[in-house]
C-alpha cells in the first residue's frame, strides 16, 4: 500500500474521494480551507465555493436528497451560520451519506473566538467523529458516509488547526470504483419539516442516538490502551497525542466518536482505576457528561479553559506543577506581526479613514490587519458580514455629528457571504451610512480563493461574476461610486463626500490583490528614494508598508529606503512625499 | 519514552517559504523510512509575520508539535526570527542559521532597533551553531530564489539521511524548471 505525508485536510479530500463523494462544498475559511482546494484532484467529484457555509450546506443536502454522497466543509464560526439547515437536516436525515466538517482552531491562530463545536453535535442530536492524526481523517471520513447512510443521519467531522494543518504518514485505501446512482425519492414524511411530521422524525432522532451510542461501544474507534499504574486518561483527538506523549505508560480510553459517548465502555474503564483524568482541549464537553453519569473524573480543575493544549501545559498542570524545562525567552524584542503585503490595495484606504478620523465598523478579512498601527482604522470586528448591521445600528442612535463618522469596511467576498443582507437592512430602515466595499476580485485571507464576485469557480472554470454596483444599486442605493483605491487623493475625497452624505452610500474601492495570479496584477518596476531629495520627515512611514524601511543613520534625520525585491512599484507612498524623493528605480 | 525522537524547529518570516522547505525535509525523512509529524498554521499568521513549523521524526511520533524546551535543532531562516526561537532549544540543541535580517515594522517605522550581532549572540548561547551566507551561495547555484534548498543542504549533514533520499525529496517537490539549480544549492549548502 502507498504511504504518503497528508496534512488532516489532504486526508480528508482523500478520504472523501475513497468514499465516492460527488459533490462537495464549502465557503474557505483557516483551518478547513485546503480540504476542497485538494478535493478539485479529484475530477469526478463536483467541487465548489458556496457563497457563505448555510449554503454550502444546503447544496449539500439537495445532492444527500438526490442519493448522493456529500462532503461540507467550514471552519468552526462557519457552522454558527450553516447552524440553521443542520439543526432541521437532523431530523429529515439523509439519502446519500452527507459528512460536515468542521474545523475548530483553539488558540485562535486564525479566527475570532475559539468556540468548542462538540457543542454543537450534541446540541443537533448527530453524531461526531475526532481523528488524532491524518490516518484517522482518511479512515474516519469514509467510515462517517457509512455511518451517516447506516443511521439515516448527517454526521459531523471536527478537526482542529493541529490536524487539519499537521502532516503525517497516511497509507491510502482504493476508492469506491463508480459512484451510486442518483434518483427523486418523494417522501414528504421525511423530507418535509412541517409540525407533524417533524414531531415524528424528533422521535427517530432520540431513538438513533441511543442506537448510536449502543454501537460506539464495540468498535475500534473507541479503545482501550491497557498500560500500567492506578491513572487512567479519558482523551480524543489531538490531545491524545499530548496524552500519551506526557504519559507514556498510563491506561487510555481514547475516543474516535465523541458524540454520543460510549456509556457503557466508559463506566466499565472508569470502574478499574482509582483516579480518572480527562484530558481534552477547550470545554470540558466529555468531563461534564462523565460527571453527569455519576463518575468521579478530573481535568478541567487543573488543565486550562483557553487556548490549546500542549505537552508542556498537560505536564504543569497535572504532574504536580512541574513546569517544563524552557529556557527564557530573550527580552525586548522587535515583535513580528502579519501585516498588509507590500502593494496592498487595502493601504490607502485605511489611510483616508485614519486622516478623516472616522469610526470603522469592520469585518473579516486581510483587512482587518487595518486596525494595527500605523494605519489603526478599524474600530469593530464581530463576524463575517457584521460590519453594516453594526453601522447600520449605530446610525440609529448616533446624533448626527457623529453618526457621519461611521463607516462600514468590508471586502468583495465577505460582502457576498453576510454583508449583503446588512446593506438591505441599511436601505429599508431608513439607516444612513457609509460603507465601502473592499473589492479585490478575490477570497484573500484563506489564500486566494475564488467567489461569485471572481468570475472563477473552484474548479477554474468562467462563469459570470456578480455585478458589486448593479447588486447595490438594485437594493435602492443612489450613490455608488467605483475608485482606485491607488489614487490617494481621491480615496480621502470620496470618502469625505459620501461620509458628508444623508443618505446610503456605497463605495466600491477596485484593485486585484497582490496574490492574484490569474489576473496577473500588473508587474511594475520597483520605486526608490533619492536620497539627495529624502529630507527625513517620515510621512511616507504613515502608510506602514513593509518594504518602506527607516534608516535612521541616513541623511540629518534619517531617511527612507525602499526594498527593491519586495516593493511592486504601486506608488502609493509617491504620493505621500512633498519633497518628490520617491522616483522609479533604474538599473 | 523508549524511542529517540528527533525535534527540528523551522523558523522564520512568513513568505520566505518555509512550508516548503519543511515539506521537503518531511518528505525525505519519510522516505528514509521514519514516522514524521510536522506541525504549522496557515492564514492570518502567515502575513509576513513570525513563521514556526515544527518537524518530529523517529520510529512513533504522537504530539505534531514539539514539547516545550525539547528542540535538538533550531532551523532558522531569518537571524531575529532565530534568536527569538532560541529557548525551544534543548541546552545541547544546535542551530543552523540563515544569515539574513528582514526587518519587523516596528523597526521599518523607526519606532524600534534591530538588535546587533544576533549571529555572535546565538554562537555564544549554542556552541554548535552554523551560520550560512544563503544567499551568496544561492547567487553562486544560479539564483537567489534557491537560498532555502543551500540551507536545507547545510541542514542535511547534520541528519543521518542519505544524499541520495534527499535528492530524490527534493526533486519530488521542486517543479522541474528547477531542478537543476535546487540539487546544485544544495549541494553547495551541504559544503558548509
Ligand atoms: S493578500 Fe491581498 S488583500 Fe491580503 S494583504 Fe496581501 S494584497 Fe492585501
Ligand atoms: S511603491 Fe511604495 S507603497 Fe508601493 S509597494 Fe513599493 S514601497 Fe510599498
Amino acid at each position: 500500500m502507498k504511504k504518503e505525508l497528508l496534512s488532516g485536510n489532504e486526508a480528508i479530500a482523500r478520504g472523501a474521494y475513497e468514499a465516492g463523494v460527488r459533490v462537495a462544498s464549502a465557503y474557505p475559511g483557516t483551518p478547513s480551507t485546503e480540504i476542497l482546494e485538494n478535493i478539485v484532484r479529484y475530477p469526478r467529484i463536483d467541487a465548489s465555493w458556496a457563497p457563505n457555509e448555510k449554503v454550502a450546506l444546503e447544496v449539500a443536502i439537495g445532492a444527500s436528497f438526490g442519493g448522493a454522497r456529500a462532503l461540507v466543509t467550514m471552519k468552526h464560526v462557519g457552522v454558527n451560520v450553516a447552524a440553521d439547515p443542520l439543526f432541521t437536516l437532523s431530523y429529515t436525515g439523509v439519502r446519500g451519506g452527507l459528512v460536515l466538517v468542521t474545523a475548530d482552531d483553539p488558540e485562535l491562530h486564525s479566527s475570532q473566538n475559539e468556540q468548542d463545536n462538540r457543542h454543537y453535535a450534541r446540541a443537533a442530536k448527530l453524531p461526531m467523529f475526532e481523528p488524532a492524526d491524518s490516518q484517522e481523517a482518511l479512515e474516519m471520513t469514509r467510515l462517517a458516509f457509512e455511518v451517516s447512510e447506516r443511521f439515516d443521519t448527517p454526521v459531523m467531522l471536527r478537526t482542529t488547526t493541529r490536524i487539519s494543518h499537521s502532516k503525517s504518514v497516511v497509507t491510502v485505501g482504493e476508492p469506491l470504483p463508480e459512484l451510486p446512482a442518483t434518483s427523486i425519492e418523494k417522501n414528504p414524511p421525511k423530507f418535509v419539516m412541517l409540525p407533524g411530521n417533524a414531531r415524528k422524525r424528533h422521535l427517530f432522532v432520540e431513538e438513533r442516538m441511543r442506537q448510536l451510542s449502543e454501537w460506539a461501544a464495540s468498535q475500534d474507534f473507541n479503545r482501550i490502551e491497557e498500560g500500567k499504574g492506578d491513572i487512567a486518561i479519558i482523551t480524543s483527538g489531538v490531545a491524545y497525542n499530548y496524552a500519551r506523549e506526557v504519559f507514556p505508560d498510563a491506561s487510555i480510553l481514547k475516543l474516535g466518536m465523541v458524540h454520543p459517548l460510549p456509556k457503557k465502555l466508559i463506566a466499565e474503564f472508569a470502574s478499574r482505576f482509582e483516579r480518572v483524568v480527562v484530558i481534552e482541549e477547550l470545554d470540558p464537553f466529555i468531563e461534564e457528561q462523565v460527571r453527569a453519569m455519576g463518575i468521579d473524573v478530573c481535568g478541567k480543575d487543573r488543565l486550562p479553559l483557553c487556548g490549546e493544549l500542549t505537552p508542556g501545559r498537560i505536564r504543569q498542570a497535572l504532574l504536580d506543577g512541574e513546569a517544563p524545562p524552557v529556557a527564557k525567552q530573550a527580552e525586548n524584542l522587535p515583535p513580528r506581526p502579519p501585516n498588509m503585503c507590500p502593494g496592498c490595495p487595502h493601504r490607502g484606504v485605511f489611510l483616508a479613514l485614519n486622516r478623516l478620523q472616522a469610526y470603522v465598523t469592520g469585518d473579516i478579512g486581510c483587512y482587518t490587519l487595518g486596525f494595527m498601527p500605523p494605519l489603526s482604522a478599524m474600530d469593530t470586528c464581530i463576524c463575517m458580514g457584521a460590519s453594516i448591521g453594526n453601522a447600520a445600528g449605530l446610525s440609529r442612535v448616533l446624533a448626527d455629528e457623529e453618526r457621519k463618522k461611521v463607516v462600514a469596511v468590508i471586502g468583495d467576498s465577505t460582502f457576498l457571504h453576510t454583508g449583503v443582507n446588512g446593506l438591505m437592512e441599511m436601505v429599508y430602515n431608513g439607516g444612513a451610512g457609509t460603507v465601502v466595499i473592499l473589492d479585490n476580485r478575490i477570497t484573500a485571507m484563506t489564500g486566494r480563493q475564488d467567489n461569485p464576485g471572481s468570475g472563477f469557480t473552484l474548479k477554474g472554470e468562467d462563469v459570470p461574476a456578480v455585478d458589486l454596483e448593479q447588486l447595490c444599486r438594485s437594493l435602492g442605493i443612489e450613490h455608488v461610486r467605483v475608485i482606485d483605491p491607488y489614487d490617494l487623493e481621491l480615496t480621502r475625497k470620496t470618502l469625505q463626500e459620501e461620509m458628508a452624505r444623508e443618505q446610503v452610500s456605497v463605495i466600491i474601492t477596485r484593485r486585484p490583490c497582490m496574490l492574484m495570479k490569474r489576473q496577473k496584477v500588473a508587474l511594475r518596476p520597483p520605486l526608490h528614494v533619492d536620497p539627495d531629495k529624502c529630507v527625513g520627515c517620515r510621512a511616507c512611514l504613515k502608510l506602514g508598508c513593509p518594504a518602506i524601511q527607516w534608516d535612521a543613520t541616513a541623511g540629518e534625520k534619517g531617511q527612507a529606503r525602499i526594498d527593491s525585491l519586495i516593493c511592486v512599484g504601486c506608488a502609493v507612498c509617491e504620493q505621500m512625499c512633498k519633497f518628490e524623493a520617491f522616483g522609479v528605480s533604474h538599473g | 519514552m523508549v524511542e529517540t525522537i528527533t525535534n527540528i524547529y523551522l523558523v522564520g518570516v512568513g513568505g520566505q517559504g518555509i512550508l516548503l522547505a519543511s515539506e521537503i525535509l518531511s518528505e525525505a525523512l519519510m522516505l528514509a523510512g521514519h514516522d514524521v509529524k510536522k506541525a504549522e498554521v496557515h492564514g492570518m499568521a502567515q502575513r509576513g509575520g513570525s513563521v514556526v513549523s515544527h518537524v518530529r521524526f523517529g520510529s512513533r511520533v504522537y504530539s505534531p508539535i514539539i514539547p516545550e524546551g525539547e528542540g535538538d535543532i533550531l532551523f532558522g531562516f531569518e537571524l531575529l526570527e532565530t534568536y527569538r526561537h532560541l529557548h525551544f532549544l534543548r541546552p545541547d540543541g544546535r542551530v543552523i542559521v540563515n544569515d539574513l535580517r528582514i526587518l519587523p515594522p516596528g523597526v521599518n517605522l523607526g519606532l524600534q532597533e534591530y538588535p546587533d550581532a544576533i549571529a555572535e549572540r546565538i554562537s555564544e548561547a549554542f556552541a554548535d551553531t552554523t551560520i550560512v551566507d544563503a544567499a551568496s551561495l544561492a547567487t553562486k547555484a544560479g539564483s537567489e530564489r534557491a537560498a532555502n534548498t543551500v540551507l536545507l543542504g547545510a541542514l542535511s549533514r547534520r541528519l543521518e539521511l542519505d544524499e541520495a533520499i534527499w535528492r530524490q525529496a527534493i526533486t519530488h517537490m521542486v517543479p522541474e524548471k528547477f531542478r537543476e539549480l535546487n540539487l546544485r544549492a544544495f549541494e553547495l549548502g551541504r559544503a558548509c
